[in-house]
């Protein structure tokens, strides 16, 4: 596990350009393990093209980003994968059809030989997921239950458990719980601030305030692609951060 | 939802995974019964069972392989023309005089080809769906096949070729009477399914079907080379009509030009009645064969019966409805309000 507080991810002054537009400017963010990050800010303010590009989907026009301290340059998301960097999409990359532990191994599911073949090993599979679900204090029935089975809360909680099964350091969830029912928001937030205890650091994107406040260390504002504002939860109210999600301090 | 509500409701839940797995096994049953009462001298007899198998032995083949293109989300039009050429060219390097273990492998390889090329043309050439790639080459290596046959019939081949459609397994060592073989089409429909069953259940490969089948883009997400799998599968399923081709060849000990016409579509039927989804990753291997199983029993029994090939038409179309509004309901219990 990291130590808390140790600086995980850095971006540094990135800048990008679509065309003419610019998408965002000298924008800085930093992400500390066992921390979470909130990241708001109004449609357009250069939220979602700061996350494709922390994840390698985009390359800055310039500007840099350090894991770990080092600095690093993104080809694809592969990358930022095998840096232990995770995203958890906001359509929930899930497929319904397989079990919650098939979901979480797929792409990596571990394997034993028979002779020369390669067999998947379902107890393995079955074990690693009960150990992960339970660290993260995920309850589901059994990790054989077909995704499909599962609430929105519940699918949301496999997808972040997926995110998390490879030793990842930062963990960033766009909107986590804009598809949920109000009784199953409270459920994710419990489970980011269990990851948080596990040394992760968080980066959560949301428009909802509540969210925002009840995981949060730190809140940061963008607004038309700039840094607009940073600071302390604890030194912040919801007045104010709703005022700079619409540009004004 | 009060307690009694949801007692029912887990029930259902509970019984759910069941009548996915063996429901259509049931009904497979209930036929055999049913057809042992209608013809309770013939139906079960061996002459009559070995019969089935054998009729239904290189159907088996392209479904399996339509099967496993339906779990992707996809279809395969092209089966049926792809045992045709693969026949055709087996027959034609017969003919030529090449010993028999080169014309036996000469349909496997066709089909593999074909088969690749599928899979090439939906995946590099984009096309919108895998419909119309299949339905294009439906066309093409049927007119393939006619154009390097001249359009007739080639027969004769030797009985090495003809072992895996037409050989016999002695069983008279187990006291049983010289009638009483086993086919080898039979035991060779045993063991390809054995071999599917353990590859799309028990092997990475075989997970990332089903998972294209249930979300392409998460399977993506996840590092899945979809094209990749694609195009493996959709050479496997031409690879399997090219095994469907060696043992048509065997049973007919010809090259024809009609041969498969339309058996794509039995293909599908089959899957469909076996529990397939169209919308991908959902059925088994095991429901396949029970797919294949009732339609070649159902064709079997209505002919004991001598009633008209019109009325297996009609007959085979309502368990299609039937077998799929089956499906419907079941969905229906299972759906969370």
């Amino acid at each position: 596990m990291s130590s808390i507080n140790q600086l995980l991810l850095e971006a540094k002054s990135v800048t990008k350009y679509f065309g003419t537009i610019t998408a965002l400017e000298n924008v800085n963010l930093k992400i500390h393990a066992g921390e979470c990050l909130g990241v708001v800010g109004d449609n357009g303010a250069g939220k979602t093209t700061l996350m494709k590009v922390l994840s390698g989907l985009y390359k800055p026009s310039s500007g840099s980003l350090y894991f770990d301290g080092k600095k690093e340059i993104l080809e694809s998301p592969k990358d930022s994968q095998e840096l232990g960097l995770e995203m958890v999409y906001q359509d929930l990359a899930l497929a319904g059809n397989l079990p919650i532990g098939e979901n979480i191994f797929l792409g990596r599911e571990p394997t034993k030989n028979l002779g020369f073949i390669k067999l998947l090993d379902f107890k393995k599979i079955k074990e690693l997921t009960d150990a992960h679900l339970g660290k993260l204090k995920i309850n589901v029935k059994s990790a054989d239950q077909k995704v499909e089975e599962l609430s929105g809360g519940q699918r949301q909680a496999v997808a972040i458990a997926r995110s998390t099964a490879f030793n990842a350091k930062v963990v960033i969830m766009d909107e986590p719980t804009a598809a949920l029912a109000i009784k199953e928001v409270g459920k994710v937030l419990d489970l980011i601030n269990s990851l948080k205890k596990t040394g992760v650091g968080v980066i959560v994107i949301s428009h909802r305030m509540d969210d925002i406040f009840a995981v949060c260390d730190r809140v940061m504002a963008l607004f038309q692609g700039t840094n607009f504002a940073e600071s302390e939860l604890s030194k912040t109210s919801r007045d104010e951060v709703i005022g700079w999600i619409m540009g004004k301090k | 939802m009060d307690n009694k509500e949801q007692e029912k409701d887990s029930l259902y839940l509970k019984l759910i995974p069941y009548f996915d797995r063996y429901g259509i096994l049931l009904l497979l049953l209930i036929m055999i019964v049913v057809m042992h009462f209608l013809q309770p001298d013939v139906f079960l007899s061996w002459r009559n069972v070995t019969n089935v198998f054998k009729q239904i032995s290189w159907q088996s083949m392209l479904a399996l392989g339509v099967f496993m293109v339906i779990v992707t989300a996809g279809i395969d039009l092209s089966v049926g023309s792809i045992m045709m050429l693969s026949l055709m060219i087996l027959a034609i390097v017969a003919k030529a005089g090449a010993p028999w273990f080169v014309v036996a492998m000469t349909p496997l390889i066709a089909g593999l080809i074909c088969g690749l090329i599928n899979g090439l043309g939906i995946t590099i050439l984009r096309m919108p769906h895998p419909f119309i790639m299949t339905l294009g080459t439906l066309y093409i290596f049927r007119g393939t096949g006619n154009l390097i046959s001249g359009g007739t019939p080639i027969s004769g081949f030797t009985d090495e070729v003809r072992y895996l459609g037409h050989g016999r397994i002695d069983l008279t060592w187990l006291g049983l009477e010289k009638s009483q073989y086993l086919p080898v089409s039979l035991v060779l429909i045993a063991i390809v399914y054995i071999i599917f069953w353990v590859f799309m259940n028990h092997t990475r490969t075989g997970k990332w079907i089903y998972a294209i089948g249930g979300n392409p883009s998460a399977a993506r997400a996840s590092g899945v080379n979809v094209n990749k799998i694609l195009v493996i599968v959709y050479s496997l399923c031409g690879f399997l009509s090219g095994i469907g081709a060696l043992i048509l060849a065997g049973r007919t000990d010809s090259g024809y030009p009609n041969a498969g016409l339309q058996s794509e579509l039995d293909a599908i039927a089959a899957c469909i009645i076996g529990g397939a989804s169209f919308f991908g990753g959902r059925g088994t291997v095991l429901g396949v064969f029970a797919g294949v199983m009732i339609m070649g029993i159902l064709r079997n029994g209505l002919n004991l019966m001598d009633v008209s090939s019109f009325w297996q038409q009609v007959l085979i179309g309502s368990i299609i409805v039937l077998a799929v509004y089956i499906d419907v309901l079941r969905r229906d219990l299972g759906t969370r309000k």
